[in-house]
């Protein structure tokens, strides 16, 4: 289905393409450390180098994600964010951005508590472009994935090291966008795979599908995304940079001025990684 | 409202996707979703196999010490002196507690799937506790993940686990009880997914959990069928239980369900008083929601995150409740109730000094209703109370709140 929202990450994959390098996607935490700051680092997540946006959804329980993420969560939960707010921010920085793609992602229930179609259309007017819904396997579709396709938002699935060839269809059947490989069995913030079985668990998703595979879990630094970029479409981030975000903040937990900056530093290093690699224009 | 899928059964959920109506599911990450299949695989070949159905009628027997014995409480008969009370005595089990019926047929299954690392959640550390016993017995590795609160609460059953040889990792995440550790079992799941079998300790979970555990603890209610008509002549007028996940209450009530004339209490704990929001009381002061890969009466707020639950007993400190649960409440078949931690202890007490017997905390909550509703029945009505666990574990802890009485 080919809609204005839906595009947005389409467009933005092949102008990377033809670029001849990997797109940089960057997860931050809706909220983190407070409304205000989470805005302007979002703003400033394009300049510095981001592709895509991922902009975690904040939950009491994130039973797939490691401390860091975790952690984020807590403190944006804590300044009171709320799916709500996080649709506001979409909305705001939409408003000064019309290109940028942004991935909500996070787990089920706060979107099924919000009311799924009403948060469909929310999210479409505000500019979400795409879903990842952790707890949501192909085996829930009929849940959110079938009336976000419906509605014109993207539905990026996971794919894991469990994939196998055999699971790998019913996966990628309803996943629309791009795909997302989780280069580790495990929790968010663990250490990076192996990166020769990288480029090969990347073949073997393309045997499958056309869709852009980023790959992520574990990448923290310019190294990790140049190692990465070589094998992939997409170099995912989020740990790395949740952690850049706490390391920021003063004894009380409040943002600094250093705060958007330690961000943007980060993924500007990891912006110059990805351009490192040459690869064939698509 | 949910009708069942066939009004003349409650008893032939899940569907083939693992729902009880609108209850259950499988809302799990990507990672273990081929691992939650296989499982599903496996427990329903294991389910047929007379080889495994030996082998489990074996070990409850010369284990875990079933039969449970159906007790005629005659003192608290007489002091309530209204309906005739039973005890179905499951705290006289190996470990103390019903969790073991379940842990048997989880480890027996993991066994069978070649899994040699087992983890597990605890609240209580009842599930623990039966979860290193039996881990022990087979020689395979355990390791607990248990609230830093809970830790501290429950510091016998600690002691015990540790002696068992299990690795006891106390959870320091989010509210640092139950929920947390199953947050925190399922990270390590994730991340061991090859290796590792989860065994849940209560019905509630992804499919197939809450039917396995269901069925694994459904030895409870069968038993209770045979020896009523044993000791009365026909079927009890009432069953009631204690409700965290539900895994002791289902497992009581499954075998009678498509008995109209059986009528079912689920007591969870009210903590403080629904009114205070300080309970754990996920039907009656809940919403349905998705955590822990299924869909269920939760406690959370409007928008969506989940709060803490309260009681006094860290087995029923759990702000959900098994999917079968949700679903036979929406459809009417049982009626679930409350108890405050006060009404607990009250019980708690009565029921040592009146019977020989210190409950657990848990069913001290449902012993708390029998208090309440027995005396309002009439003396020919045959009411049958889960004493699904011991006390032992819960002395320090009543010890303090008495003051050493
Ligand atoms: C003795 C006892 N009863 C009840 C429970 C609550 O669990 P469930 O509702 O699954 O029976 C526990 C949990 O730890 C327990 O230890």
């Amino acid at each position: 289905m080919t809609t204005t929202g839906s595009t947005r990450i389409q467009t933005r994959f092949a102008a990377c393409a033809t670029e001849g390098r990997a797109a940089l996607v960057t997860f931050v935490t809706a909220g983190d450390p407070d409304l205000d700051t989470s805005s302007a680092i979002l703003d400033a997540l394009p300049a510095a180098g981001a592709d895509i946006i991922e902009l975690g959804v904040p939950f009491t329980d994130p039973m797939a994600d490691g401390i860091p993420v975790q952690l984020a969560g807590q403190r944006a939960l804590k300044a009171g964010q709320t799916l709500k707010k996080t649709l506001s921010l979409v909305e705001a920085f939409r408003a000064k951005d019309k290109d940028t793609p942004i991935v909500l992602m996070g787990y089920y229930n706060p979107i099924y508590v919000y009311g799924v179609e009403r948060f469909l259309q929310d999210a479409r007017t505000a500019g979400v472009d795409g879903l990842i819904v952790v707890d949501l396997p192909p085996e829930e579709d009929a849940e959110l994935c079938l009336p976000a396709l419906a509605a014109g938002l993207n539905f990026i699935r996971l794919a894991t090291p469990t994939t196998d060839d055999k699971r790998l269809p019913k996966v990628l059947q309803n996943t629309s966008g791009f795909v997302y490989y989780v280069s580790v069995t495990g929790i968010t913030g663990g250490a990076v795979g192996n990166y020769d079985a990288v480029g090969e668990a990347v073949a073997r998703i393309k045997r499958h599908t056309d869709l852009p595979v980023a790959v992520g879990f574990g990448v923290k630094t310019a190294a990790d995304a140049v190692a990465i970029a070589r094998g992939a479409d997409g170099v995912v981030v989020g740990s790395a940079l949740v952690e850049r975000v706490r390391l920021s903040l003063d004894s009380d937990g409040r943002a600094t001025e250093k705060t958007v900056s330690a961000v943007t530093s980060l993924v500007a290093e990891l912006a110059a990684g990805v351009r490192q690699v040459a690869k064939a224009a698509a | 409202m949910n009708a069942p899928q066939n009004p003349n059964t409650y008893r032939s959920g899940p569907d083939e996707n693992g729902r009880f109506g609108l209850f259950g599911g499988r809302f799990v990450a990507e990672t273990l979703m081929p691992l939650v299949l296989s499982l599903e695989q496996a427990y329903e070949a294991a389910k047929v196999d007379p080889g495994f159905q030996a082998e489990m009628a074996s070990y409850l027997k010369h284990y875990v010490g079933r039969p449970s014995p159906l007790y005629f409480a005659q003192r608290m008969t007489e002091h309530l002196g209204g309906a005739k009370i039973y005890f179905k005595r499951d705290e006289l089990n190996h470990t103390g507690a019903h969790k073991v019926n379940n842990v048997l047929g989880q480890i027996l299954l993991a066994r069978r799937m070649g899994k040699k690392r087992i983890i597990a959640e605890t609240g209580a550390g009842q599930h623990g506790v039966a979860t290193a016993t039996l881990c022990a017995r087979f020689g395979l590795e355990c390791i607990v993940y248990m609230g830093a609160v809970d830790v501290e609460r429950q510091k016998p059953n600690v002691f015990r686990m540790k002696m068992l040889g299990a690795e006891v990792v106390p959870v320091q995440s989010g509210t640092k009880t139950l929920k947390d550790a199953m947050n925190e079992a399922l990270r390590d799941w994730v991340t061991n997914v090859a290796t590792t079998f989860y065994c849940i300790g209560t019905a509630a979970g992804p499919h197939p959990y809450p039917a396995m555990v269901r069925d694994f603890q459904s030895v409870i209610g069968k038993e209770t069928r045979e020896q009523m008509q044993e000791a009365e002549g026909r079927l009890p007028d009432s069953l009631i239980a204690a409700i965290g996940g539900g895994s002791n209450a289902i497992g009581l009530f499954h075998p009678f369900l498509d008995d109209p004339d059986v009528k079912m209490w689920g007591v969870e704990a009210a903590g403080h008083g629904i009114s205070s929001g300080l309970h754990a009381a996920s039907l009656t002061g809940g919403t349905p929601g998705v955590l822990h890969g299924n869909r269920t009466y939760l406690l959370m707020d409007e928008d969506g995150q989940i709060k803490d639950a309260h009681s006094i007993s860290a087995g029923l400190d759990y702000p959900g409740i098994g999917p079968e649960h949700a679903w036979l409440h929406d459809s009417g078949r049982v009626s679930y109730i409350s108890a405050t931690d006060d009404e607990a202890l009250e019980a708690f007490q009565l029921c040592s000094k009146l019977e020989g017997i210190i409950p657990a905390l848990e069913p001290a909550h449902a012993l708390a209703k029998v208090i309440q509703l027995a005396p309002k029945l009439p003396k020919d009505h045959l009411m049958v109370m889960n004493l699904c666990g011991r006390g032992d574990k819960d002395i320090p802890q009543v010890a303090e709140i008495l003051g050493g009485m």
